[in-house]
């Protein structure tokens, strides 16, 4: 009996494990052995279609096959030109003209022209393109501007906007401005998201579901070729399981090191570690339509109460930096360096709550379990809590699930709660304060503001940075709204997030981006 | 026997009817939808019906409802929203994966199980005895994802005997004895629990059956030790054994939810896992009624090894 069940026992190894073996050995067969960079995922990528993606995950392997008209200068948020060489725009901030580079072709052979601007465009925009279908497109709408794609010539593309946005540049060097090769997507219909072609330092080759997806090195590429052959992204949900593949030597590269783990590599020299602050804020948000954070002074009362330097540090681990305003210090040309953090002062704190009157209500707190950009949120949401109990404040946490938190913040605070934990990742100064601190961005109108923060000034400085098409304009202007805010505290300001990654010692030439995005191009391995 | 072999496989008709009516509503009930799982910190009001609407979840529950009944009678599930992909492709693809898995857990546990408890039971009381007592103890109440952590940092990290986690070597990897090395690791982890339970369980019919009358008749009849234990207590133990069989595949299943988590294998408990975080009702929907599938014929197959075991279990 015993021998019998032994017998179906090894047969049925033998025969299911036959049915996945593919073909052994299919990549070693060569002469040469390629260079093949192993890149560890966080997660499985949605589709490659940069249209239709959302998730900083798949961008990280977008960047590396496409390209768009811009792109961020290396090290920066900064725009330069990429696949257009320069570009025009007129006075009134309504019409962009993009020249662009001759003789580039996708990866599958057809030419990279004005033609295929147009079509990348308009089938995100337009209902009626005959490839709109191949959709949907979530982030269209930060293109939302362009009223018209017009070709001019071969190489000469025209936006033309409905009112002046001058996000629009960053927005197109955002992995959303990405471009693809229109004969792929009439070729491959909604399969396209399998089968992507851009024009980037490396094509695609294959996509096993789960496994990995397989790029190499373009050899037709028009810049600087890329430094390895071959680059392998590997989904690893787990952040442990990443680390041990790390440790192991099954990967040349990781992202998102949980921060428990980043000084085992920190301390052997086999690996190298990564860090760059990002475009990150990580912020309470308070809700101004309600006592108590009707109060400017309870608002300040919080941010002197908590102690946020001992958060990054201790609870983040030193992943991350202390923030003092809606806009990250990422925007080097957009950031005020001339305001400091709300300084640790537990006296200063209890001083403006008796001045504001509190009747020790107790106050609620929206604490989410995880989700995008949110770090590590309820050791951080248990820690702001006992720092508010010290200087008084009765605060109870509620903790939801990261889709349930965010269909209880986003439609607003009001009647449910009176600070809640939120976090953004963004590309231009603009996004984050347009959308979340305008009167015009209540929630009822559609918009993040779920504090209710209203302050004329900030509107008006907003919509006119929002007009403004000349950098150092903006500028200026962002910087008045940054100082504004930190005074005004609609938030409790607390951290601006490092991204970080780990690389074996034979990886050159890596950097991380303030973008987030993962460069590779130049990457190299011995 | 055919009879009962037809009637019970027209009786999954109404358990997966029941099933996909439970998922969906708890899927309808769970706050959060896809829109905005999709669009993340960009989840405006506005966005979310624009996208809801491009998706076609803008439609009364009841109506979607028989939608995707109507589809799947036709052998369409549907097109997977987290994944972008139709969601057969994505089955069809994890499918395998689980029931390799899964398929080598239980292999594992019924061999190691059923050997530690005829051992057991046979040396009852000796050291023997002890050891398994206490081995099976552990193996029970360890959890078991803890525990293939244990095994990654042992077994892979400081070892370097077997790799940490999927079902093949990234480069070059692919082959029999690749797959085989990736799998040893998790089938053995999430194999542990229901070896114990097998164990325990076979120790203790043995015991039983080893006291029986007609097992004294065949020692008596002067048959060796080997056969009275192996042709007369342990076929008689095996009926008893079968079904726990059954069950313990639920079991396991169940626990490759977390197991394929923990070490990446790219089967139906994790894709299940992300479906659910990302309010991928289709894909949601799709892997249950596969899983639910499985469990039916499962169970159908151990009733019918038990009659044919022993016929006077009424089929």
């Amino acid at each position: 009996m015993f021998k019998r069940v032994l017998v179906v026992a090894t047969a049925f190894l033998v025969v299911s494990s036959l049915l996945f073996a593919s073909g052994s050995g299919e990549q070693g067969g060569g002469s040469a052995k390629p260079t093949t960079l192993v890149v560890g995922q966080i997660a499985e990528p949605k589709a490659l279609d940069p249209h239709t993606v959302t998730a900083v995950n798949d961008f990280r392997i977008l960047v590396n096959i496409y390209e768009g008209l811009v792109q961020f200068k290396d090290g920066s948020l900064d725009v330069e030109p990429a696949l257009a060489t320069d570009w025009d725009i007129s006075d009134d901030g309504l019409v962009y003209t993009f020249h662009l580079r001759k003789g580039v072709n996708f990866q599958d052979g057809t030419p990279f022209n004005a033609e295929a601007v147009k079509f990348n465009f308009d089938r995100m925009l337009k209902d009626d393109h005959p490839y709109h279908n191949t959709g949907p497109f979530p982030l269209a709408f930060f293109f939302s501007s362009i009223k018209e794609t017009t070709v001019v010539d071969d190489s000469t593309v025209r936006f033309t906007l409905s009112q002046p946005y001058a996000p629009l540049l960053s927005n197109l060097a955002y992995p959303t401005g990405l471009l693809v090769s229109p004969a792929a997507v009439k070729k491959f219909g909604t399969e396209y998201g399998r089968h992507p072609v851009g024009t980037g330092p490396f094509r695609f080759v294959k996509w096993e579901s789960n496994v990995q997806v397989l790029v190499e090195k373009n050899p037709d590429y028009w810049g600087t070729p890329a430094g390895v052959d071959q680059v392998v992204f590997r989904p690893i949900t787990d952040g442990n399981t990443r680390v041990t593949e790390m440790l192991s030597g099954g990967l040349d590269l990781m992202v998102e090191v949980p921060p428990d783990s980043l000084q085992v590599f920190e301390n052997n020299n086999k690996f190298q570690v990564y860090e760059q602050a990002g475009p990150h804020v990580w912020f309470l948000i308070l809700n101004m339509k309600e006592k108590p954070f009707s109060s400017k002074e309870m608002r300040q009362a919080v941010n002197y109460a908590v102690n946020k330097k001992a958060l990054v540090d201790n609870v983040l681990q030193g992943t991350a930096e202390v923030a003092d305003s809606p806009i990250p210090p990422a925007f080097d040309w957009a950031y005020n360096d001339s305001l400091r953090p709300y300084p640790y002062d537990p006296e200063k704190a209890k001083q403006l709550i008796a001045q504001a009157g509190y009747d020790g209500t107790p106050i609620t707190f929206y604490v989410t379990q995880g989700g995008s950009g949110m770090l590590d949120p309820v050791p951080m949401a248990t820690a702001i809590q006992a720092d508010l109990a010290a200087v008084g404040l009765n605060v109870k946490i509620e903790t939801y699930e990261w889709n349930t938190f965010l269909g209880k913040v986003n439609p607003g605070l009001e009647g449910k709660a009176d600070m809640a934990e939120m976090a953004w990742m963004t590309n231009d100064p603009d996004t984050l304060p347009f959308l979340t601190l305008r009167t015009a961005a209540f929630p009822e109108e559609g918009g993040f503001n779920s504090g209710y923060y209203s302050n004329p000034e900030v509107d008006k400085l907003l919509e006119q940075a929002r007009q403004a098409t000349d950098q150092a304009t903006r500028a200026r202007l962002y910087k008045q709204v940054q100082a504004i805010v930190h005074d005004d505290a609609p938030w409790l300001f607390v951290a601006n997030w490092k991204q970080n990654a780990v690389s074996t010692a034979r990886v050159q030439n890596f950097k991380l981006q303030p973008s987030f995005l993962l460069e590779l191009g130049s990457v190299t391995k011995q | 026997m055919h009879r009962y072999i037809i009637k019970r496989l027209a009786l999954m008709i109404p358990v997966l009817l029941g099933i996909s009516v439970i998922v969906f509503l708890i899927m309808e009930l769970i706050p959060g939808d896809p829109a905005q799982a999709i669009l993340g910190s960009f989840a405006t009001p506005e966005n979310v019906a624009r996208l809801n609407a491009e998706l076609g979840l803008d439609k009364p529950l009841v109506q979607r409802y028989f939608i995707w009944l109507g589809n799947i009678l036709q052998g369409d599930f549907g097109r997977s929203i987290s994944l972008d992909r139709p969601v057969i492709n994505e089955i069809r693809d994890r499918l395998g994966p689980t029931l390799l898995l899964a398929g080598s857990s239980l292999i594992f546990a019924a061999l190691f199980g059923m050997i530690a408890g005829v051992v057991a039971a046979v040396k009852q009381f000796g050291w023997q005895d002890s050891l398994f007592t206490f081995v099976v103890l552990i193996g029970i109440s360890t959890p078991s994802f803890w525990l293939g952590l244990m095994f990654v940092l042992l077994f892979s990290v400081q070892l370097g005997w077997f790799p940490v986690s999927g079902m093949t070597a990234v480069v070059g990897g692919g082959g029999v004895l690749d797959v085989v090395h990736h799998l040893i690791l998790p089938a053995v982890t999430l194999g542990i629990v229901a070896t114990g339970v097998i164990a325990r369980l076979t120790r203790s019919t043995m015991l039983e059956v080893l006291r029986k009358d007609f097992i004294r008749s065949a020692r008596a009849k002067g048959l060796t030790e080997r056969s009275v234990i192996i042709k007369h207590a342990y076929k008689n133990a095996l009926v008893s054994i079968i079904p726990v069989l059954g069950i313990q595949t639920g079991f396991v299943i169940g626990g490759a939810v977390y197991i394929e988590t923990v070490f990446q294998w790219p089967g139906i408990g994790r894709m299940l896992v992300t479906a659910i975080q990302t309010r991928d009702i289709l894909l949601v929907q799709g892997g249950v009624v596969v899983i639910a599938v499985i469990y039916v014929l499962i169970n159908l197959t151990v009733d019918v090894v038990q009659h044919v075991l022993d016929p006077r279990i009424d089929a």
